[in-house]
């Protein structure tokens, strides 16, 4: 159950960061991504998955949040 | 295999072949550590493995968490006092090394020089070291009035014995009114001085960079900070005037030549400018989640990167700031140009290789680009995947990149590459200079710099050509080689 800050990268996307890790990896889909719910599967760019419940409203990033592997 | 170019095959096979003495499992493990460079890899982490723990038995230039926490990041705050606390060796070993710039008279209202411990003895051991520490606290503050606070840097003892420095630096905070940070960063946390980056970004976080929140603040829309520079030789200096050049207002530099109140002053600026991300990355993303205010990666060396650097920190502001910058990149182009038609035709083609700390491992490439000079293979001791990651589209393809590279596979490439200049550390200096290879420090200039900015600039190519094309390194050779060509001599001749 990895914390993830997620914050805008300059050409828009979404980057999600794991801070223990050091890890930077582009998030390439969000199962639900509208104005008022934002989660569920996250895929990176790599082909990693994790799972996060969606959050009601679409929280403003940079913002942490606590993802599972899915 | 001296080529000016190798191929990503011959580049493997040269790996391969280093590797080739090590036991089957050390060779396992080093081989995660080097790559051959493509430019297409998007992720670091699938050519190569870094900020593991260092192989037991091969050498290595790393340094401990203390190193990162009280060398790097904290030491060169100027106005606070920063006690080594433990045996007296770690500090006074490293005391003044990193020749941080800075203005003010030591000993009276700054501090960056001087060595301050707690010269921890066997009783301290045994009994603990708290008394020892809030009593050398209080003495400080008599000694030196004008500090403007004190940190705490944990030894590897500290941790060891379980000392309770938190409970005495908020006690002695009371005394003394002013900020008292305990560092946990003794040396044995993590694989490399790297870890003490971050816990004394984490230290900053949790002890300092809140207590103005409420105050108020003159601010401008300009206001900026300068972020992870050391002025090493003065480089945040002759970066600094650039920014302001362009119209922007430094509030704080951190830490070369900085202070406890520009740190505290840094969540009003408007826009974070870092330079070394290795080392405080973690402060400017709080600061992002924390306060909003957005961060910015930049590069201020060679004019081809501060060109590019500061068009995009201009792109933050305004038409007015936007259009200044352009004026500045005009009004330095003579200048820097002359300094390319000087040295290029004397450094151009040659080749370069280079095992730096935090960002200089890429960062440097362009300046040796903008000179004609090619780097062939370069590495971090402490990097992370992100920092490979921003490597990997900076370095030609099939060049060489290492991880935390042993002392033998460095002089082998070295051997094999045939680098023209090499660009490392003071262990690695006198190896390869009695090697007959002219050799840079780039972590401390080779006590020159600053290396950052135009003016920066000038300094570096000068540097670059006097090493390179100093006539004494035809001259160099180590006896047994001499002895070796006699013998042949000798023998050619009977
Ligand atoms: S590893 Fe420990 S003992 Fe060695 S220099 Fe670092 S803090 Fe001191």
């Amino acid at each position: 159950m990895p914390n993830v800050m997620i914050r805008i990268k300059d050409n828009g996307a979404l980057l999600f960061y794991i801070a223990k890790k050091d890890q930077e990896d582009e998030i390439a889909t969000v199962e639900k991504d509208t104005d008022d719910e934002w989660g569920g599967k996250i895929e990176l760019t790599d082909g990693s998955e994790y799972y996060i419940d969606p959050i009601t409203p679409r929280p403003s990033f940079p913002t942490t949040l606590r993802f599972k592997r899915a | 295999m001296s080529t000016n170019h190798m191929t990503p095959e011959e580049t493997q096979a040269l790996i391969q072949e280093v590797l080739e003495v090590y036991p089957e499992d050390a060779k396992k493990d080093r081989a995660k550590h080097l790559m051959v460079n493509d430019q297409e890899v998007e992720q670091s982490k699938k050519c190569i493995t870094s900020n593991r723990k260092s192989l037991p038995g091969v050498m290595t230039v790393r340094g401990c968490a203390y190193a990162g926490s009280k060398g790097v990041v904290w030491g060169p705050i100027k106005d606070m006092v920063h006690i080594s606390h433990g045996p007296v060796g770690c500090g006074q070993y490293s005391r003044a090394g990193r020749r941080n710039y800075y203005v003010g008279t030591t000993g009276i209202n700054t501090f960056g020089t001087m060595n301050f411990t707690s010269d921890f003895q066997e009783k301290d051991i045994v009994f603990g070291g708290d008394k020892k520490l809030s009593k050398i606290m209080l003495e400080i503050e008599e000694l030196f009035p004008l500090n403007k606070g004190i940190t705490i840097q944990s030894e590897c003892p500290i941790g060891l014995i379980g000392d309770d420095i938190e409970a005495i630096a908020k006690q002695t905070t009371k005394d003394v009114k002013k900020p008292v940070v305990p560092v946990r960063c003794e040396g044995f946390r993590g694989v490399s001085q790297s870890l003490g980056h971050h816990i004394a970004n984490d230290a900053i976080r949790d002890w300092v960079l809140h207590n103005r929140d409420n105050d108020a603040f003159d601010d401008t829309p300009y206001d900026v900070t300068i972020i992870g520079d050391y002025n090493i030789g003065g480089d945040a200096w002759s970066s600094r005037t650039l920014l302001e050049e362009m119209g922007l207002r430094v509030i704080a530099q951190w830490s070369g030549d900085g202070t406890l109140a520009e740190m505290e002053n840094t969540p009003k600026a408007k826009l974070n400018l870092l330079h070394c991300y290795r080392s405080m990355n973690y402060i400017s993303r709080h600061m992002e989640e924390k306060y909003g205010i957005p961060w910015k990666e930049y590069n201020f060396f060679g004019p081809t990167k501060i060109a590019e650097s500061l068009r995009d920190i201009a792109s933050f502001f305004d038409d007015t700031i936007k259009a200044n910058t352009e004026k500045v990149i005009e009004k330095y182009r003579a200048e820097y140009q002359a300094v390319i038609d000087k040295y290029k035709p004397r450094l151009e083609g040659k080749r370069v290789m280079l095992y730096v700390g935090g960002l200089r491992p890429r960062h440097v490439i362009g300046a040796y680009e903008d000179l004609g000079m090619e780097v062939v293979g370069t590495g971090y001791e402490f990097g992370h995947n992100d920092d490979y990651d921003r490597t990997i589209k900076e370095m030609g393809n099939a060049t060489l990149i290492f991880d935390d590279v042993t002392g033998y596979e460095f002089e082998e490439f070295v051997k094999r590459v045939k680098p023209d200049l090499i660009g490392s550390g003071i262990k690695e200096k006198y190896i390869f200079q009695k090697m007959g290879i002219p050799f840079r420090q780039m972590h401390s200039w080779d006590y020159s710099g600053p290396y950052h900015g135009y003016d920066g600039f000038a300094i570096f190519a000068r540097d670059m050509d006097m090493t390179l094309n100093n006539p004494c390194w035809s001259k160099v050779k180590v006896p047994w080689l001499i002895e070796d060509e006699e013998e042949t001599a000798v023998a050619a001749s009977a």
